[in-house]
């Protein structure tokens, strides 16, 4: 796994339908700034910058990496875009943390941005090129298929989506910085809101948000304060018209999984992750990653969310922070992940805090979800 | 039986109009206006009040003779929106009326927000004056057409045309699809067959080259009933589902019809309904949807 790597600086915006007081420059410097100030460090610190978004066609900005490299402070240095759609923000943090791992630098600042209200993600997600078949309406039209198989497999109870849905908006409302926060949200109020792309319904689906997410990353000589340590970091993808692919649980997330638990010497997730931010957009993926990423058997999954164990007083909470439920400013929401993981171990989530939070798990997928970046982080050096 | 009431218009105007003699005060604060500056007038206390006034309000003193230029741009206190702008009004489209406190100055100023609906008008709202052409300008406050918000976004319009081939793959699929038949790409390798035709594996990269005609009934893998109206769709709600033609190895996107969506089931047998020959382009709208064929589900 290289040399130690830790993230001594997290930094986010509030999460919000539209930042209208800020340009995209603005918003990503704010989050920058933010992580820089938690680190004790400014931009003459940083030995090079790591950018992170959804396609370009998002905000219509061809190659925002280079319009953006001032407002990072990256003159004359080193400034890498990744791109791997919806995991982007995981993988933008993973490669920061290879050039520590690396000995490439010493400090990496990782961003990572969407500014959603500048167009319309549906439409940027759904161009529809002549001679393309394609019927997929937005996200919600392409994962609404493989959650109605899920349910199928697994005879969970229609009741599961909901129970997400309502658990992560109240967590969102510990979180200063979720966009999402409706007080009293409880099942009722889930369920009387339209199917937009049946099985999923209005309040089981994520926002659009404007956001950005920062981080500091270190060698183990540059840290300072009160570090998250990186346990194991893994990516890997599929194709998405591979025969046999297995939609529902993909292989690529659970070679991903197993890599970063191999890693971090993780044999039981349930047992020896503490507390874990994965990507759930829509609120069935709860429970299909639950299965995909070893916390449940196949097809039982939803008994986890069923019975509390999720929940913030569960005995593994996921997605404290709110999730991507609660906050969606795609590009970032999987670095977002990362970071509130790395405040879990770091034990500075404030109120959505939990309790003696040693080893967490930051997740994030993409594409026709088959790009999957992880990272465990720890309060203890590896 | 009564008579009619008796009725009549009257317009009672002084010929010319009034001559209005501005004193020290108030003529200061129009020629700036002339001039294209707004200024205040500074009181004994050290407040400056815009538009000026010749005695303090407060305390009934003169005010000081110091003229303090202001704004031009402010910040909106409150406002009422006129949606049936009258004969006389400064704008003839809806607009908002708005205590307006420039900067710089202690009191605000009534004047018209050009905005472009009651709801772009909030408190805090920046706004800068929109001048009528120096030639017009006369020493009035009308000199101020209205006050516009301040520019915080814009539109970018961005188009690129450019010419698409469907490739060679794509090409030789949508020429069977013009004939009315499904051709899939046999990995001879890993023996999986593949639809739409392509000409290398995903799995394991090798090039593909037996072609195999699918026929054009299949299963219903899995599907989404879309409630969003799409242009491809004929309705609201649609189905989009997962066809696994006979034959094939992965499944194809396609719309369900001839069926209610939520009779729509996994394991539907369905074939495809296809475009009349005489009508049928190198395009997927040759295939129109899939229809139920009536046969018993599959277990899947």
């Amino acid at each position: 796994m290289g040399n130690r790597c830790a993230v001594i600086g997290v930094g986010q915006t509030r999460y919000q339908t539209k930042r209208r007081d800020v340009s995209i420059a603005g918003l990503v410097r704010e989050a920058a700034l933010r992580a820089l100030e938690d680190a004790g460090l400014t931009f003459k610190d940083i030995d090079a910058v790591v950018i992170g978004k959804a396609p370009d066609l998002f905000e219509g900005v061809m190659m925002p990496e280079a319009y953006l490299a001032d407002a990072l402070g990256a003159a004359g240095k080193p400034m890498t875009r990744v791109h791997t759609a919806g995991s982007v923000g995981g993988s933008t943090a993973l490669v920061g943390a290879s050039l520590i791992q690396g000995g490439v630098h010493d400090r990496v600042l990782v961003v990572a941005f969407e500014k959603q209200s500048e167009s319309n993600a549906t439409w940027a997600l759904s161009t529809h090129l002549p001679f393309n078949a394609s019927l997929v309406v937005g996200a919600g039209g392409y994962f609404a298929p493989h959650i109605r198989e899920y349910m199928r497999r697994s005879a969970a109870p229609d009741h599961i989506g909901t129970l997400v849905a309502v658990k992560d908006r109240q967590n969102a409302l510990k979180n200063p910085y979720a966009h999402l926060r409706i007080p009293g949200i409880n099942r009722q109020m889930v369920e009387s809101t339209p199917m937009l792309w049946e099985p999923i319904r209005y309040l089981e689906t994520c926002p659009s948000s404007d956001g950005a997410c920062a981080m500091v990353l270190a060698s183990e000589d540059k840290v300072t304060g009160t570090p998250a340590w990186v346990h194991g970091t893994a990516m890997r993808s599929e194709p998405m018209a591979r025969a046999d692919r297995d939609t529902v649980s993909p292989q690529a997330g659970k070679d991903c999984a197993a890599d970063v638990y191999r890693q971090a010497g993780i044999t039981d997730p349930r047992r020896e992750i503490d507390v874990a931010e994965v990507y759930v957009p829509f609120s069935w993926y709860e429970p299909m990653w639950l299965e995909n990423l070893g916390f449940a058997p196949e097809g039982e999954g939803w008994k986890l969310t069923e019975s509390g164990s999720t929940a913030l007083d569960g005995d593994i909470p996921w997605n404290a922070s709110g999730g991507v439920l609660s906050s969606n400013p795609i590009g970032a929401s999987g670095l977002i992940r990362f970071a509130e993981a790395a405040q879990q171990v770091r034990g500075m989530a404030g109120e959505h805090q939990v309790d003696g939070a040693r080893t967490a798990l930051g997740h994030a997928y993409g594409g026709g979800a088959q790009f999957f970046a992880m990272w465990i982080v720890g309060a203890q050096k590896p | 039986m009564p008579s009619e009431p008796l009725v009549a218009e009257h317009a009672l105007e002084f010929p010319g109009g009034y001559t209005r003699t501005t004193g020290p005060v108030i003529g200061r604060f129009l020629t700036e206006l002339r001039d294209g500056r707004i200024v205040g007038v500074r009181t004994a206390e050290g407040r400056v009040l815009v538009p000026p006034l010749e005695y303090e309000p407060e305390t009934g003193e003169p005010v000081t003779g110091d003229y303090v230029e202001v704004g031009p741009a402010g910040t909106v206190m409150s406002w009422a929106w006129v949606e049936s702008p009258r004969k006389g009004h400064p704008l003839d489209r809806p607009f908002a009326w708005a205590l307006i406190k420039l900067d710089g100055a202690d009191t605000a100023l009534v004047h018209a927000v050009g905005a472009d609906a009651a709801k772009a008008m909030r408190p805090g709202l920046r706004v800068r004056p929109r001048w009528k052409p120096e030639a017009d300008r006369v020493g009035h406050i009308t000199d101020i057409s209205c006050f516009v918000p301040e520019v915080t976004a814009m539109v970018a319009h961005i188009r690129m045309e450019y010419r698409v081939r469907p490739g060679r793959s794509l090409s030789r699929f949508l020429e069977g699809v013009r004939d009315g038949v499904f051709l899939a790409g046999r990995c001879t390798h890993c023996d999986k067959v593949y639809v739409p035709f392509r000409t290398s594996c995903p799995e394991c990269g090798s090039a593909i080259s037996e072609e195999v005609e699918l026929p054009d009934t299949g299963t219903v893998t899995t599907f989404a009933i879309n409630n969003l109206p799409d242009p491809r769709a004929p309705q609201v709600p649609f189905v989009s589902a997962y066809i696994l033609l006979d034959g094939a190895d992965v499944p194809m996107i396609a719309l369900v019809g001839d069926v209610p969506a939520h009779e729509v089931r996994q394991g539907m047998r369905v074939k495809a309904v296809w475009a009349p020959p005489e009508e049928r382009t190198l395009s997927m709208a040759n295939i129109r949807w899939f229809a139920p064929t009536g046969e018993p589900d599959v277990e899947l």
